[in-house]
């Protein structure tokens, strides 16, 4: 077994693996604090993963796959099934899997210090490393059904982490509305991933194979079976992703979620779909993808709109944050739907500061939340006066997230736009025109978010709030700024190893 | 030509000890009268007939009871699995109903018996060759289960549910016959494969009206059995009446059988052209009422039991695409069918496992509500509940209930059936609806009830039971791990 493929088997091990000594751990804190460790190994793993790339070897054969994994493990597990255990991580997939074993060691050290009302800490750390592995493989899985696997094992913890630690309160109302928002999320992200099933075989069945290495680029599908493949696919990744008309689970999931909940959901969960889309949709019907761009771009652009314009009316800080997602996600789709290599790599620069801006702002509105115990905007002013730093973090992440250049959101929104205008034409230039008027509402409902939060006169919530951040909090949050500043300032930390795989993708487009 | 057949023993050893259990549990419960005694009779004996068809099914395919080339009697990797399962499925309920056998009202003896003699009609069937043999096999299969539903004494409930049974099997065996006989009638044979052979050589047989009507009442009749739409009706009446040993056996065991017959006579000798479409309707319909009814369900067995008729559902979707589909597509939709129902009977035994240990001894399923907050007092036993009812949603981690469903959509993409795939993924939403809502009951804590709910005396969950859902649950782990296992075993 080399380095590489020992470091795909840890990813996946290493918190699988912790999620059982957790469990098998009896005392609380201990069994907390081994989970973080676990979490923090996983980190180490993928980031070592970057180490000793040998990505161009396969550039020797005349026709060269348009996936080039640095490295892969392929072992047959269910031939009856077409499933093979086969792995592999690229440009396109390592950004993802970092973030993923950073937001989640972020989470896991978060919980070590404070565990949301409602179950033991324990378990919650537990069920944090089970989404981390499903997560995980579905970004590293090389093969269809093993793709699917992997998206369908994150539902149900995350279904439980919603139901067991999320809202606020204990009584019947707040009890039954969490429990309705994880049962929506649960039925919608299901009725995404039976497609996404029936999508895999529909592919598995003409071509014969399930190695997303060898099916990447359509060749010897049908014209048919790439339209038919991509609709249910693409259908399947719309939900998770979200992409409107499809997103209505999300607000509720994310607002009822606990703080660790709410930032895996809104940090990583998402990219599932839209690395989904770019990997297995796009990569396996480009034929369909072609055919299907114009409504994809339209839908995205439909949901910045939107997006922004039910965040503009947003009374609750978490909601607001939650529907924020709904634009901030469309601007990565739109990115997709053009097809090109600018629009790919924004998309994929956009989900990874997504990811960081959203978790960040997920962690501040926890954060304002649990000391303030309300999160109604109206019962929110003036939190600069009582709690300046918790105030100047919220603005950062704000404007963060509404796309200042020199920050992480800036590049994946821009990039989507001149990618959109790149494509030419009518229709995409007016839906770049639109998108960049979203990206303008994006600014308005983040700054009405900071004058009502941050600004005025301490309102009764606010008003008794001591201004120091416990060290705990600055531990999880200092990664997250670190990360928006050094990606808005070197994109190229995205962009660089995700450069050689997207140009390769988009030829096999052509 | 010798005048005397010549019988292959061996190949019916599974069945001689099968039978022979019956008659060992009722000799010792005479003899020794120890209810102990008589159920270690029984269990060793199942586990016997186990270990013989392990042995039996490992040494090739075996036929015996032949003339020339047509043979009653086929003892091939298929009967192993389905004499094996049977022997498995018996020895679980034995283990579920010794709760219910220590309170003294059931009488032991005959309770054993009778659940020996449906095992034997489970073990013969998987052998089954021609359509005479077949019925045989499936009636001894289902007729003690008249007398095992209506054993709660005093019930009601019990009474009705038996009745019910009775009347419905009754004319669904009756169905059965009359379609065999038809097809008899119209062939000159009755032996499966020798069936098959004549309406594929002659195929103005098939537009005889009659040949229509005789394969339409085979599969009726036999479709009673598995409790497919609109022949399900019997179904949650009888699971709901019956003790909860028993109504897992006719969920699993009864269940299994009725889709091996209707496998054995649409693999071997119906025509598709008229069985494969026939099926894909039973089997969307199935599915859809099952799930769409079950949502409604506030009883733990009823509930139990329409899943159950979804279930159905699946185990015959792959069956409806045959119509369409090439000789590789159709083995594959074999295998897909049997595979899904093996997953299924493991995780559904585990389920009623999982109740009847929540349960006070000997007590019906009772109310959903009744189960609220169950995994909280009792983690490990309400811990394998909920995996079994994941399972059954077919969602990791239950990975066995995944790879069943897996199994019969590529299954039915493989032979061009692409819209009822489609079907069978929309209903495992349903499904997962009030899998889920189940399955969160029995964590949600018990203090948000209405006051006055929680039972009187707390609940210890037999040791017995709780040893078999822990193997039921090992079993679908492993499978879950390995679904490679079930899938050769199955396509053999």
């Amino acid at each position: 077994m080399s380095l590489g493929e020992f470091l795909l088997v840890a990813v996946l091990a290493v918190p699988a693996f912790g999620a059982l000594a957790v469990a098998a751990i009896p005392r609380d804190l201990p069994a907390r604090v081994a989970g973080t460790v676990a979490a923090a190994l996983t980190l180490v793993a993928a980031l070592a993963l970057a180490v000793d790339r040998s990505g161009t070897w396969t550039a020797y054969s005349a026709t060269p796959p348009a996936v080039r994994p640095w490295h892969a493990l392929d072992v047959a597990w269910v031939p009856g099934l077409d499933l093979r255990f086969h792995l592999g991580v690229d440009g396109i997939s390592w950004p993802l899997v970092v973030l993923t074993a950073l937001l989640t060691l972020l989470c896991c050290g978060y919980t070590c210090w404070r565990v949301p009302a409602g179950g033991s800490g324990r378990a919650l750390v537990a069920l944090l490393l089970v989404v981390e592995v499903g997560i995980l493989g579905t970004f590293l899985a090389l093969d269809l059904v093993l793709f699917f696997l992997f998206f369908e094992v994150v539902l149900l913890p995350m279904y439980a982490i919603i139901v067991g630690w999320g809202g606020d309160g204990t009584d019947p109302a707040a009890v039954a509305a969490r429990r309705r928002a994880a049962r929506k999320f649960a039925l919608y992200t299901l009725f995404g991933s039976v497609l996404l099933l029936v999508g895999v075989y529909v592919v598995v069945a003409a071509a014969g194979t399930a190695d997303i290495v060898a099916l990447t680029g359509g060749t010897g599908l049908s014209r048919g079976t790439q339209l038919a493949a991509f609709t249910l696919l693409a259908v399947a990744f719309a939900v998770k992703s979200p992409l409107w008309p499809l997103h209505s689970w999300l607000p509720d999931a994310h607002t009822q979620a606990p703080t660790v909940g709410s930032v895996l959901l809104a940090g990583v969960l998402l990219k599932m779909g839209t690395y989904g889309l770019i990997r297995v949709a796009v990569g396996v019907a480009p034929e369909g993808a072609r055919w299907a761009a114009p409504v994809l771009g339209v839908l995205a652009v439909a949901a910045i709109l939107i997006g922004s314009l039910v965040c503009l009316a947003q009374t609750e800080l978490k909601r607001l944050i939650a529907y924020s997602s709904v634009g901030h996600m469309g601007f990565v789709l739109l990115g997709i739907a053009t097809l090109t290599a600018t629009g790919i790599q924004a998309a994929l620069i956009g989900n990874v500061a997504h990811g960081i801006i959203t978790g960040l702002l997920f962690f501040l509105a926890g954060a304002i939340k649990d000391r303030a115990h309300t999160g109604a905007l109206r019962e929110l002013s003036g939190l600069r006066e009582t709690a300046p730093r918790l105030s100047g973090l919220l603005a950062f992440a704000a404007v963060a997230s509404l796309g200042l250049p020199g920050l992480a959101g800036f590049w994946g929104e821009a990039f989507a736009v001149v990618a959109a205008v790149e494509v030419g034409g009518t229709l995409w230039i007016t839906l770049a025109v639109l998108a960049a008027l979203g990206g303008a509402l994006t600014a308005a409902y983040l700054l009405r978010l900071l004058r009502q939060v941050t600004h005025g006169r301490p309102s009764a919530a606010v008003a008794g709030l001591k201004p120091g951040l416990a060290g705990a909090e600055l531990a999880a949050w200092a990664p997250l700024v670190l990360l928006a500043l050094a990606v808005g300032l070197a994109p190229t930390l995205v962009l660089g190893v995700a450069e050689a795989p997207v140009t390769a993708l988009v030829e096999v487009l052509r | 030509m010798s005048r005397v057949q010549s019988v292959d023993s061996v190949a019916l050893l599974p069945a001689y000890l099968a039978a022979g259990t019956a008659v060992l549990a009722l000799l010792v419960d005479l003899v020794l009268a120890r209810r102990a005694a008589t159920i270690v009779a029984a269990a060793t004996g199942a586990l016997a007939t186990i270990v013989a068809a392990v042995a039996v099914g490992a040494g090739g395919e075996r036929r015996t009871f032949c003339v020339g080339a047509d043979c009653s009697y086929v003892f091939g990797g298929r009967a192993a699995l389905v004499a094996g399962l049977v022997a498995l499925l018996v020895l679980g309920v034995l283990a579920l109903s010794g709760p219910l056998l220590r309170d003294g009202v059931t009488p032991v003896g005959e309770f054993c018996f009778l659940l020996a003699c449906s095992m034997t009609g489970g073990v013969v069937l998987g052998a089954a060759g021609d359509l005479i043999t077949l019925i045989v096999a499936v009636e001894a299969l289902t007729l003690p289960l008249y007398i095992l539903v209506g054993l709660r004494r005093g019930s009601l409930a019990s009474a009705e549910a038996a009745v019910t049974f009775f009347v419905v099997s009754v004319v669904a065996t009756t169905l059965t016959l009359l379609g065999a006989a038809l097809l008899y009638a119209v062939t000159g044979s009755l032996h499966l494969e020798r069936l098959g052979a004549i309406l594929a050589d002659r195929s103005e047989l098939l537009d005889l009206p009659l040949t229509t009507v005789a394969v339409t009442l085979v599969l009726a009749g036999l479709a009673f059995k598995v409790a497919a739409v609109p022949f399900h009706a019997w179904a949650p009446a009888t699971y709901d009446g019956a003790p909860l040993p028993v109504a897992a056996y006719l969920s699993t065991a009864s269940k299994l059988g009725g889709v091996v017959a209707l496998l054995a006579v649409v693999q071997h000798a119906l025509p598709l052209s008229v069985a494969g479409p026939v099926l894909a309707v039973v089997a969307a319909l199935t599915m859809t009422v099952g799930n769409l009814v079950a949502l409604r369900q506030r009883r733990t067995v009823r509930l139990l039991a329409w899943s159950s008729v979804a279930q159905a559902g699946y185990i015959l979707a792959p069956l409806g695409a045959l119509a369409l589909a090439d000789v590789d597509a159709r083995s594959a939709a074999y295998a897909a069918a049997l595979a899904y129902a093996v997953f299924f009977v493991l995780l559904e035994l585990a389920a009623f496992a999982g109740v009847v240990a929540l349960r006070p001894a000997g007590a019906d399923g009772g109310h959903l509500d009744d189960l609220r907050g169950a995994a909280r007092r009792h983690p490990w036993v309400g811990a394998g509940l909920a995996f079994a009812l994941i399972g059954l949603a077919g969602l990791p981690p239950g990975l066995a209930g995944l790879f069943a469903k897996v199994t019969v959509v590529r299954s039915l993409l493989g032979g061009d059936a692409a819209w009822l795939a489609l079907l069978v993924a929309l209903n495992a939403v349903i499904g997962l609806a009030y899998y889920l809502r189940f399955a969160a009951l029995l964590y949600t804590p018990a203090d948000s009830a209405p006051a006055g709910d929680a039972p009187a005396v707390p609940i210890r969950p037999a040791r017995v039971v709780a040893a078999a859902l822990a193997v039921a649950t090992a079993i679908a782990v492993i499978v879950g791990f390995a679904p490679q296992l079930v899938l050769d075993l199955a396509g053999s």
